[in-house]
């Protein structure tokens, strides 16, 4: 398909405490009880595919890794597990991004779909090597619901950088 | 003269060279911490910044299932008070007993001159959470390093084995439950004091491996442990058979069994005190002090020899 590059709006700079502050969210999100229920999304992956795909020169492995290792420390897993595979994704999504952001939003659904597949893909697979057992298919349903999210979720990220410069009292954002 | 791209072009190593050096970093602490178990100090270090935040993500939760203990209605309550009174009734007689029979047991032991077997004791803990990982069933409770916990120790609950102690953080520690996949426990049939391994499938059922197809296993049987294994105490409920299989083209029995204890149950749990070590006979240990550090063939030779001149 031929890619229909709408022209996007020009956006604010991002505040870094805003970057750092999404994913600490993240991590909290991930380490609710509700993580345990099949199709609940990994949230950091997903904020972490965000934005590497946004910002790539501000959210890059470093972070991912140091993530990952925050996760599989509270996870109980093994150690790098989740580094493994956040790292990968990052890698992924940050020599995607100029790609991605050409297509309308549905089509950048498309893309990162893949991208957090892979993340739960190279987790079970380094499980299946250390010798577990398959956990059923509902442990692939996340990354579909985070394919469902990214509409919503790039609206939500986004939204402290539609302000304009100046403000205007007559509109509201 | 040499040309510097100006600074602003700058954008660190390539991503392949990062990538592979972060791969290659991950892949070798998963390596690290599969073989040999190290990383230990490390996961303590980063658990003092991912507990605090668990915590804080556990207590709208909390607050939640405390609230719904709070407006649980009196009737419930009235009918669980008559129940703990009618069960405590119950057990009175045999505890009363039973007190009476360790002590009796005790003394014929010390007539025997045979070793005194240890009591148990422990700590009460709180179930904080199960981890979230998929692929394995451990769940984390309220006390850790600081009040001595030591990986390895067993936890029980009310009817039966639990799990043990896998990893002790400052706070908190790891209990890996007996549904573990490959977690195993030595036990006992009470029936016929039949001995074998119990191990965790995974999926919440326990499996009774190795056993021949003509064992004396039957359906409701009872497996305690055995104590073999020098970390258990011998005698706690662990299992109940609930499903035998006995294929002739196999030479093993499948046999299926569930735990007792509530495993996969939230509430309190007891982590019993290390079980203390055995001590071997004077003979074997006066042995090893003799020929330690020399050929490994040594022991051997002296033990011909030993045998000669008698």
């Amino acid at each position: 398909m031929q890619p229909t590059f709408s022209s996007s709006r020009i956006l604010l700079p991002v505040r870094p405490w805003f970057i750092v502050l999404s994913l600490l969210v993240a991590l909290f999100l991930n380490f609710l009880p509700t993580s345990n229920w099949p199709g609940v999304p990994d949230w950091v992956a997903l904020l972490l595919v965000f934005w590497s795909v946004r910002e790539s020169r501000k959210v890059g492995m470093g972070s991912a890794f140091i993530l990952g290792l925050a996760m599989d420390v509270a996870d109980a897993s093994m150690m790098g597990q989740h580094a493994l595979a956040y790292v990968l994704a990052v890698y992924g999504a940050s020599s995607l991004a100029r790609r991605i952001l050409w297509f309308p939003l549905g089509q950048q659904a498309l893309h990162v779909l893949p991208l957090l597949l892979v993340v739960q893909v190279v987790q079970f697979g380094v499980r299946l090597l250390a010798g577990a057992e398959f956990p059923g298919l509902g442990y692939f349903i996340g990354p579909f619901i985070g394919f469902v999210l990214w509409l919503p979720l790039t609206y939500v990220l986004l939204l402290p950088q539609y302000q304009p410069v100046d403000r205007d009292a007559n509109r509201p954002i | 003269m040499d040309y510097q791209p100006p600074p602003f072009f700058k954008r660190g190593p390539a991503p392949l060279a990062l990538f592979s050096f972060y791969a290659a970093l991950s892949v070798s602490l998963l390596v690290v911490d599969a073989r040999f178990h190290t990383l230990e100090l490390l996961r303590q270090g980063l658990s003092m910044f991912t507990h605090p935040l668990q915590q804080a993500a556990h207590a709208p939760a909390d607050i939640f299932s405390n609230a719904g203990n709070y407006f649980s209605s009196v009737t419930r309550l009235q009918d669980e008070n008559a129940q703990m009174k009618h069960a405590q009734l119950d057990g009175a007689t045999t505890l009363l007993r039973t007190r009476q029979l360790e002590v009796e047991n005790e003394r014929l032991r010390r007539l025997l001159g045979v070793r005194e077997r240890q009591q148990a004791s422990g700590q009460v803990t709180q179930i904080l959470f199960s981890a979230r990982d998929p692929f394995s069933r451990r769940v984390v409770v309220d006390k850790g390093l600081q009040d001595k916990i030591v990986a390895g120790q067993p936890v029980v609950d009310d009817a039966g084995i639990v799990g043990q102690v896998t990893r002790v953080f400052p706070f908190v520690s790891e209990v890996t439950l007996i549904t573990d996949k490959d977690q195993a426990v030595p036990v006992q049939i009470v029936r016929n004091g039949l001995r074998s391994v119990v191990f965790g499938l995974g999926d919440g059922r326990l499996e009774l491996r190795f056993m021949p197809a003509n064992a004396d296993v039957q359906n409701g049987d009872m497996l305690v442990t055995s104590g073999l294994d020098g970390i258990f105490l011998p005698g706690f409920p662990v299992a109940k058979v609930v499903h035998i299989e006995r294929d002739t083209s196999y030479s093993f029995a499948r046999i299926y069994c569930v735990p007792v204890a509530g495993v996969e149950n939230f509430g309190e749990v007891m982590v019993l005190e290390p079980r203390l070590a055995t001590a071997l006979p004077t003979q074997l240990t006066a042995e090893t002090v003799v020929d330690g550090g020399k050929s490994p063939d040594k022991p051997l030779r002296a033990k011909k020899k030993h045998l000669k001149k008698e």
